[in-house]
């Protein structure tokens, strides 16, 4: 059996993680929702921390999982204020979609 | 053996962040960023980072997506949404050529650059276990930067009850960063 033989390389992970980004990215771009749009945020995150991962055993660089750690951290503050913000926003205007929530336009 | 589980585990990945952007029911959205979490811890244990996986399930999987489901669910929010309706006309082939472009463009640097880097850092001693060397790192070397968090974490988590709390019921303190914006004041919605 070929897989059995086949080591996934560092370029397979750096690949997936560039995959996820991009349907990240695509994803907060088409979706409304600002719960999903937060989800599609959440993916980009991810794809990073894999980056991450992936680089730190290559280079055998044990900050690289360090610096996913942090990214931890900062995404579940991130979510935390996000959230607050959608509640915030949403009992104030129930069933509002990115689109209404536009009173920063210039 | 390897290959076996990256492509598994791929496979969750990706199955999970499409199901993130085409379904149409946030809770599912949510089920599906579960599905990708796990693959990505799964990758994490493949390469050797034990701790962040672990971390990646108690953390993303099991707070911050459950924090997800109780806004869905306290808020009403489940609606399902149409992703039929698009209010503006070009947002759709602009979002494929964003993704397209970006896959190709970060894509393209990885097989481009391969694995020519040599190892910069050799941070990495071979007989500890990972647990120790990110404690080594992280309360160590960056023992300042870990302090900050502790910070940000409390700043978020006051900012949020600022955020979050119905503005004119007991406290002396109004604040309501929300309703003094035009378009989504009080008034507005009653």
């Amino acid at each position: 059996m070929i897989l059995a033989r086949m080591q996934p390389t560092t370029t397979w992970y750096l690949l997936l993680a560039a995959a996820v980004f991009a349907i990240g990215a695509v994803g907060l771009l088409v979706r409304r929702n600002p719960l999903v749009m937060f989800m599609c945020v959440e993916l980009m995150l991810n794809a990073v921390n894999l980056t991450f991962v992936a680089l730190a055993r290559r280079l055998n660089d044990i900050n690289g999982q360090t610096v996913v750690f942090f990214v931890l951290v900062v995404a579940a503050a991130e979510v935390v204020v996000g959230l607050g913000i959608v509640v915030a926003i949403l009992r104030r205007k129930p069933g509002a979609t990115a689109d209404d929530i536009a009173m920063l336009k210039g | 053996m390897e290959a076996f589980v990256f492509i598994v585990a791929a496979a969750m990945v990706l199955a999970g962040a499409i199901g993130v952007v085409v379904r149409r029911h946030p809770v599912h959205c949510a089920l599906s960023l579960i599905l990708t979490l796990f693959g990505v811890a799964v990758l994490f244990i493949a390469q050797d980072a034990q701790f962040l996986a672990v971390v990646q399930v108690i953390v993303y999987a099991g707070a911050i997506v459950v924090l997800f489901l109780f806004v869905i669910m306290l808020l009403g929010v489940d609606k399902v949404e149409s992703l039929r309706i698009e209010p503006l006309k070009i947002q759709r082939p602009l979002a494929a050529v964003v993704g397209v472009g970006l896959l190709v463009l970060t894509g393209g640097a990885v097989l481009r650059s391969g694995t020519k880097t040599a190892p910069v850092v050799d941070s990495v001693v071979k007989d500890q276990p990972n647990v120790n060397q990110l404690a080594r790192s992280i309360f160590g070397v960056n023992v300042f930067a870990f302090e900050l968090t502790s910070v940000l974490l409390v700043v978020a988590v006051v900012g949020t009850m600022l955020l979050t709390r119905r503005p004119g019921r007991g406290g002396s303190v109004r604040v309501s960063t929300v309703s003094a914006v035009p378009g989504v004041s009080d008034g507005d919605s009653r």
